[in-house]
């Protein structure tokens, strides 16, 4: 079905090809808020923060995943996603990532001086995103 | 000549080594193969980073950033990565020979060594080993190459080392691998440039296109080049374990071929011994029924 709203869209891991095919939206968190991107896209790179990537690939189709990091390159009629960490909801595991924002809330409600506030954020992020995804 | 005795002793002995080699070939060559198909299962990753990254840099021209201008620190580190094991041939030697035949200096050098062979080596040669992540070798993961990524990235803005560089054994096909020395940061614009000089034609059209930086290209740079960095330094541990394995495999093979060889010497010299023991035998019973008769 060639759909004319359709770009190609590319995921790509250090391990595998996470994705590869044609869709006609997707949506993306980047470190600048949520994105997104249509066909005819103005080119854009940007760096990607931990949240659900929902890939449309027709009009009743929509897979969705756990976009961790990375950075994405849009360009007219093309995406790719250069991405570090990037899951399906079936790989996730939910009560991992349960027990990750647990720690993380845990961490950042304590305020100690000794723990990096950043990084206990940026867990959060990642485990919420995760939890998100696989109740899709 | 030796007599019979030694020579089964030695051919015995010879023939148990090249059981040994010929597994460890077995082995690795299983490992090659599996090795192999991760470093092409990952290459798009890395041929999509490295356009990306040479491409940002080129458009974006030069642009005053840490990790673009040359450190104020003479201290140069060295990632070097070799194996954990030794029976590969000149794999380790190889890389060894490298880094200290380059122009950097000895007492500028800090390692940060991935592989027992190789640290063990540059130790001994007086390197300052700075940090050993031997551990990984045996099974690179994307995240230990983040974590190296991580303490290089700190020593940099530390401004305790001024370069990274990084040694490693590239795999070109199953039986040739290079030993290759790059520098990873600063990133070196105008080199990649020659590299690039093949691709200038898809340049000419991706440079058309005007790219929007979304955080802003300096902050995007300081987010984007510690990935590439590290999926470098992924690229170049999986490139190396599959080096290893092409090297081992080589390395046991012409060992194995080898001890046929010597086996096949052994083989005749024994029959020889063999021969000449029982014709002196011989002679010596006819001489004895000789002495009896007369």
């Amino acid at each position: 079905m060639a759909d004319d709203r359709a770009f190609s869209l590319k995921i790509i891991t250090p391990d595998r090809v996470f994705y590869e095919g044609n869709a006609i939206m997707v949506e993306l968190r980047t470190t600048e808020g949520e994105i997104g991107v249509l066909k005819n896209h103005i080119p854009l790179t940007s760096v990607i923060a931990p949240g659900i990537l929902r890939i449309r690939e027709s009009d009743s189709e929509v897979k969705t995943a756990a976009l961790i990091s990375g950075f994405v390159e849009i360009l007219q009629d093309s995406v790719t996603i250069l991405a570090e960490v990037v899951e399906w909801p079936d790989e996730i595991d939910v009560n991992r990532a349960e027990e990750a924002r647990v720690r993380a809330e845990r961490r950042l409600a304590e305020k100690a001086s000794n723990t990096n506030m950043k990084r206990a954020e940026l867990a959060l992020e990642r485990s919420v995103a995760r939890i998100e995804a696989a109740k899709k | 000549m030796a007599s019979m005795r030694d020579i089964k002793r030695r051919k015995t002995s010879i023939q148990s080594t090249q059981q040994i080699t010929k597994a460890m070939k077995l082995v690795s060559t299983v490992k090659l193969q599996r090795a192999k198909t991760r470093a092409e299962r990952s290459k798009a990753y890395f041929n999509c980073m490295y356009e990306t990254i040479t491409g940002m840099i080129r458009r974006t021209g030069h642009i005053d950033h840490p990790y673009l201008t040359s450190g104020s620190s003479e201290k140069k580190a060295v990632v070097v990565i070799t194996s954990n094991r030794g029976l590969a041939g000149g794999y380790n030697s190889n890389i060894v020979k490298l880094v200290t035949g380059s122009e950097l200096k000895k007492e500028d050098v800090e390692v940060y060594a991935i592989g027992k062979k190789g640290r063990d080596v540059l130790k001994r040669r007086g390197y300052n080993i700075k940090a050993d992540y031997s551990e990984v070798i045996n099974e690179p993961l994307y995240k230990d190459a983040m974590e190296i990524t991580d303490a290089l990235l700190e020593a940099f803005s530390n401004k305790e080392i001024g370069e990274i560089w990084l040694a490693y054994t590239g795999f070109k096909n199953t039986v040739s691998h290079i030993p290759t020395l790059i520098k990873l940061l600063p990133v070196d614009a105008s080199a990649d440039e020659a590299e690039a000089d093949g691709q200038q034609a898809e340049d000419a059209v991706s440079s058309k296109t005007l790219m929007n930086y979304e955080p802003e290209e300096t902050e995007a740079m300081e987010m984007i080049i510690p990935k590439y960095i590290a999926s470098l330094i992924y690229g170049a541990l999986i490139e190396a374990v599959a080096s290893e394995n092409g090297a081992r495999m080589q390395a046991m093979d012409s060992a194995t071929s080898n001890a046929e060889e010597m086996i096949g010497t052994l083989e005749l010299q024994y029959n020889r011994a063999r021969q000449g023991h029982i014709t002196q035998e011989l002679t010596e019973i006819i001489g004895g029924a000789e002495a009896l008769s007369s």
